[in-house]
């Protein structure tokens, strides 16, 4: 009797430590997006409490509609990063290929030598990587953007892809090899797809930081058409400081798309960290 | 298999293979950052490039009104640092601990929604405090009413002794899901018999987290702990979102990020200065190679590993 009443105190003491932790977490969300319904005099009368019909209103999201290019921010976060992914998980898992099938004179050099940019920031050759972007034109193009998170998440993938494509069994591409199919193809049709569980969690990790990234955005493509999402609502908001209708509708629509990937993409993400993708 | 054969030709599909990687990456990342490292012995005179050696880093370190800047920064991000390590790291150990016991319920609920803000973008983070935190809109001050507590409430984000402090606390509820995430990985992964053994010997509970446990998962939270260190040493974005690039009030909340960019791209009255801002990027690139070197070579060897 005694250690199952402890038991179970213990066990509600577990559940309203992560309760209490789950509100702290979702806290400023919840504010943030109900308070977006609401007309202006109930967001500061009554912060907390739910839109009703008396404080409903949708003048935030009029304002925002009608004063930025929020559709067009958004076309250019998703081909930036849809872009940056393909190219990743492309040249990654074939270098990562290369370095776990063959052997040959400088292979263990060549793995450091892409694992150097695990641990070393992209951002500290900023200066640099302008000056390059601006010579070769491509300074407020999207392929500034892609090029420039293509290789920062390449080293990453690269270890992980190499360490899942060491799992893959030799017979299978020995058989491939005696039934005459060349290097290219045995890559391509019978090692790509069984590494599509470690392609996906390589996805997952590199979509969020790529989406959400203000410093190259706001460095390499500042220009009008080719802000994203995240660049776009830094400057809508500083511009509409005291209009707080549409920042905080401006804010609600920010968190939409992240929350939709989010929901969509989380069981494969928290499998990927949980399975020691990163360790 | 024929080795001697293959040996004798070149096998360009080994070269075909690696070449995209190795070129994105070359061009980049690793050029462009010895190319910085490069920049920074130079300056512009008279519209042309010319080496200057030293220069930069003695007007970086020499000049009063650039190294104070400078030190500031680097002293604010060693707050910033700090305040993780001590509050992050452990919030999230506990976390983790929490979320790993037994047939907990809800264990997967609760994972998704702590870390709903670590997917956030800075831009809504940074803006979502600084409202929930204004005295205009009152929901902090107003909160800390209702549980008798209202004499607490300051501005934070306004008053230079705790701007730095709370910006630090907003990244550190940002960020507590990774550390959760990696021990939750990493408790998970320690076999049932050796928490039966201690079981055993009546180790159970809080003592079996203590003696048992932590001791399995330090290799981790070193892991952790260079994670930090090189994020927090590379961060700009909740800062600049939160307080724009002048990183006030009264560059309180200044970090190395924060302070490249002004220098780099001007700011207001103050022009850009790449090579001054090259020269800033490489002293940010020693921190965190000494940061990481210091990691392998002195804490990581001494963590044991333990392969189960």
């Amino acid at each position: 009797m005694h250690t199952a009443r402890e038991k179970l105190s213990t066990k509600l003491g577990a559940h309203g430590v992560l309760i209490l932790y789950t509100l702290i977490a979702l806290f400023p969300v919840f504010v943030i997006v109900t308070n977006s319904f609401k007309t202006r005099r109930a967001i500061f009368r009554d912060p907390l409490g739910l839109p009703n019909e008396e404080s409903f209103s949708l003048i935030g999201y009029e304002t925002v509609m009608k004063q930025g290019d929020f559709f067009l921010y958004f076309q250019n976060s998703m081909i930036v990063t849809v872009a940056s992914l393909f190219f990743i998980l492309l040249f990654g898992a074939m270098a990562a290929f290369a370095l776990a099938e063959y052997r040959f004179k400088g292979n263990t050099l060549m793995g450091l030598y892409l694992a150097l940019g695990i641990m070393i920031p992209i951002r500290i050759g900023t200066v640099a990587i302008l000056e390059m972007m601006v010579s070769t034109g491509l300074v407020n193009t999207l392929w500034a953007l892609i090029l420039v998170y293509t290789a920062q998440g390449l080293p990453l993938a690269v270890f992980i892809l190499s360490e899942f494509m060491k799992g893959v069994s030799d017979d299978l591409k020995n058989a491939g090899r005696i039934d005459g199919l060349s290097e290219y193809k045995i890559f391509f049709v019978l090692v790509l797809p069984l590494v599509r569980p470690a392609m996906a969690t390589v996805a997952v990790f590199n979509m969020i930081p790529i989406w959400n990234d203000l410093w190259f955005p706001l460095i390499l493509a500042p220009a009008e058409e080719t802000k994203t999402l995240t660049l776009g609502s830094q400057v809508f908001i500083g511009q509409f400081v005291t209009d707080w209708n549409a920042v905080l509708s401006a804010l609600s629509l920010a968190i939409l798309p992240v929350m939709v990937l989010y929901v969509i993409f989380s069981r494969q993400l928290i499998r990927g960290i949980t399975s020691g993708a990163v360790k | 298999m024929s080795a001697p054969q293959t040996k004798a030709k070149t096998r360009w599909h080994i070269v075909v293979f690696l070449a995209p990687a190795v070129f994105v990456y070359t061009a980049v990342m690793i050029y462009p950052l010895f190319n910085t490292l490069r920049l920074s012995f130079f300056d512009t005179v008279d519209r042309e490039r010319i080496f200057v050696g030293l220069e930069n880093f003695r007007t970086l370190f020499g000049n009063a009104i650039w190294s104070d800047q400078f030190w500031n920064a680097l002293g604010n991000n060693f707050w910033f640092f700090v305040i993780h390590m001590l509050v992050q790291n452990p919030i999230g150990i506990a976390l983790a601990a929490i979320l790993s016991s037994p047939r907990l319920r809800f264990a997967a609920l609760y994972r998704t929604a702590i870390f709903v803000p670590t997917i956030l973008s800075f831009v809504i983070v940074g803006f979502a405090w600084k409202l929930i935190l204004s005295p205009i809109w009152g929901i902090a001050p107003g909160m800390l009413d209702a549980i008798g507590l209202k004499f607490l409430y300051a501005p934070w984000l306004g008053k230079e002794e705790y701007a730095l402090t709370t910006l630090s606390l907003v990244s550190v509820w940002q960020f507590v899901g990774i550390p959760m995430m990696l021990i939750y990985a990493a408790l998970l992964s320690i076999p049932e018999e050796i928490l039966e053994a201690g079981e055993c010997d009546g180790i159970t509970g809080l003592s079996a987290f203590w003696k048992i446990k932590l001791p399995l998962i330090l290799p981790s939270i070193g892991i952790i702990s260079i994670l930090t260190f090189v994020s927090n040493f590379n961060a700009f974005d909740l800062i600049y979102a939160a307080q724009g690039a002048l990183a006030g009030p009264d560059f309180s909340t200044d970090i190395l990020g924060t302070f490249m960019y002004r220098t780099f791209f001007g700011f207001q009255l103050q022009l850009g200065d790449p090579h001054m801002g090259s020269a800033i990027a490489s002293a940010m690139f020693l921190i965190i190679l000494v940061g990481v070197c210091l990691y392998l070579f002195g804490i990581q060897r001494r963590l044991r590993t333990y392969q189960f």
